[in-house]
């Protein structure tokens, strides 16, 4: 028997179960995934839960909710890679063989990591909504706020969504508009990026959206340590931003299994070819989703184009046949406005986003970088496309490679 | 793409001023476009310097969590050698291309 082991039973570890399993022979090859979790988070709509959109029961599942027969399931603790013996040794001692590995094991927040953030007043007037735990906090927190200044900010580049904080910030607007106290708060973004976003058209269109909704941003900011006594943030060049409640993206780090295994970068993601999500040294060992080290987004779209190729390209690996499939760094989000409108963008290592229609050239029904209904809609059912499509690998009519037909080359 | 004369030698660089091609940069180019920045290069400055370089031609991403984890400075040095924008002062300085922040 030939073993696959994939590292993570979260999107990417998922949808690459399911695609592999439908493929290949369960007389040839055995399935492995290995999660620690019981659970399987829908992570995206953690942001709703601070303004009471989403609870709790939207957003989780049991882990093996959603993965196919024929696969087995080991919810333990990874302790290290051996890569040049093929093999993944558990917490417990367990060890496991592989002839091929996925390493989808994402990316973790590490508040410990900035001085002062898992101090007195985490998680009580300081909140992330990347965790479940976070989010519902925050949603305690807000349900009596009577307002002061709102702090959006990100410690470091790269992280999980890199629209969120753009969303939670429009979304706390429309939330507070709707209570009636939104005069009495002040709401900033504080980003270690030049701009909202990392793009330039995309970064004028929502600089503009922001500026409109009378959301300050502070660029550049690179966050050194978080004073609770007096609660500020402060720079590495001591700037100082003051808060009354700080929301934070704090670093975001691969799993710690991957820097001990010698296979990550600084930040414990793992390096591996952009186009083939391969090794380059040890050629039986792939990285997907955010766990691999890619020039774009940490995203769930971007798992699901990747996971395409990765299909493909396994399936000649294990001939020993040349990869064929490239990803282009297809990434598509869309990113919540406020008010019942989002805007939609698509784009690659090479495009940056663009104005368009999207899908369907000329006629969308979505439209790039502009605040319409239906792009909120569209964010809204893809809850239900999460769960009932994309996890188990069933097909969609969107291609996996980013296509410029709708879209505008001028801005 | 424009042509600049940075001390007595032609090169290429992009519309903000960052070179295209690194191999066309020396020492003194570097003593002279810091002066724009108010900043007299000493030995530490070019050890970051150097650094760039390097990390730049081993095709490896450039951000200042790097640098700061690089044993030459740590993050709040780097800011105070290369005040109000260090990783893209420095970058600028060591003939390398701006750093990009990919998402």
């Amino acid at each position: 028997m030939k073993k696959i082991l994939i590292l993570g039973a979260g999107t990417a570890g998922t949808i690459m179960a399911n695609k592999l399993r439908k493929a290949l022979s369960r007389n040839e090859w055995e399935i492995t995934l290995v999660d620690r979790e019981e659970t399987h988070y829908y992570q995206p709509g953690f942001l709703f839960i601070p303004f009471g959109a989403y609870t709790k029961k939207n957003v989780v599942k049991p882990i093996d909710k959603y993965l196919p027969s024929g696969i087995t399931l080991i919810k333990k603790e990874i302790s290290k890679i051996e890569p040049s013996s093929n093999r993944v040794l558990l917490a417990d001692g367990e060890v496991l063989n592989y002839d091929n590995l996925i390493i989808a094991s994402g990316a973790q927040i590490k508040p410990d990591e900035t001085l002062g953030l898992k101090e007195s007043l985490w998680r009580k007037n300081i909140f992330d909504f990347y965790t479940l735990e976070g989010a519902l906090a925050l949603h305690d927190y807000f349900s009596t706020w009577k307002g002061g200044k709102l702090v959006m900010a990100i410690t470091e580049m790269p992280f999980k969504c890199p629209v969120a904080p753009i969303e939670f910030v429009c979304l706390a607007d429309a939330f507070f508009t709707k209570k009636g106290i939104r005069k009495d708060i002040e709401i900033t973004l504080v980003t270690p990026l030049p701009g909202a976003f990392t793009k330039p058209i995309a970064t004028k269109m929502l600089s503009q959206v922001l500026q409109e909704k009378q959301i300050n941003i502070i660029p550049e900011f690179y966050i050194e340590h978080i004073d609770n006594e007096n609660k500020k943030l402060v720079s590495y060049d001591e700037k100082e931003v003051p808060f009354d409640v700080l929301t934070i993206v704090p670093l975001n780090k691969g799993a710690d299994f991957i820097g001990a295994s010698g296979l990550g970068d600084d930040l414990n993601f793992v390096p591996v070819d952009k186009q083939t999500l391969q090794h380059a040294e040890y050629k039986n060992i792939f990285a997907i989703g955010d766990a691999a080290a890619l020039p774009a987004s940490k995203a769930g779209s971007v798992v699901h184009f990747e996971a395409e190729v990765l299909f493909e390209n396994i399936l000649k690996a294990i001939k020993n046949q040349p990869l064929e499939a490239q990803f282009d760094g297809h990434s598509n989000c869309y990113i919540e406005t406020g008010h019942g409108k989002a805007a939609l963008i698509d784009f690659n290592y090479e495009t940056e986003p663009l104005t368009g229609t999207y899908p369907v050239p000329g006629i969308g029904p979505f439209k790039l970088l502009k605040e319409t209904r239906i792009n909120h809609l569209g964010k809204l059912f893809f809850r239900w496309l999460y769960w009932n499509i994309l996890l188990k690998a069933r097909p969609l009519p969107v291609s996996n490679h980013m296509s410029m037909a709708g879209k505008k080359t001028i801005g | 793409m424009a042509e600049k004369t940075i001390a007595g030698v032609t090169v290429t660089v992009n519309a903000e001023g960052y070179f295209e091609n690194p191999a066309q940069w020396n020492k003194d180019m570097a003593v002279e476009m810091a002066k724009e920045y108010n900043i007299s290069l000493t030995d530490k400055h070019f050890a970051v310097l150097d650094f760039l370089r390097q990390k730049h031609l081993g095709g490896e991403q450039l951000t200042i969590r790097k640098v700061g984890t690089s044993g030459i400075v740590d993050i709040k040095e780097f800011y105070q050698l290369f005040p109000g924008g260090p990783l893209k002062i420095s970058s600028k300085l060591a003939g390398i291309p701006k750093p990009v922040s990919c998402v």
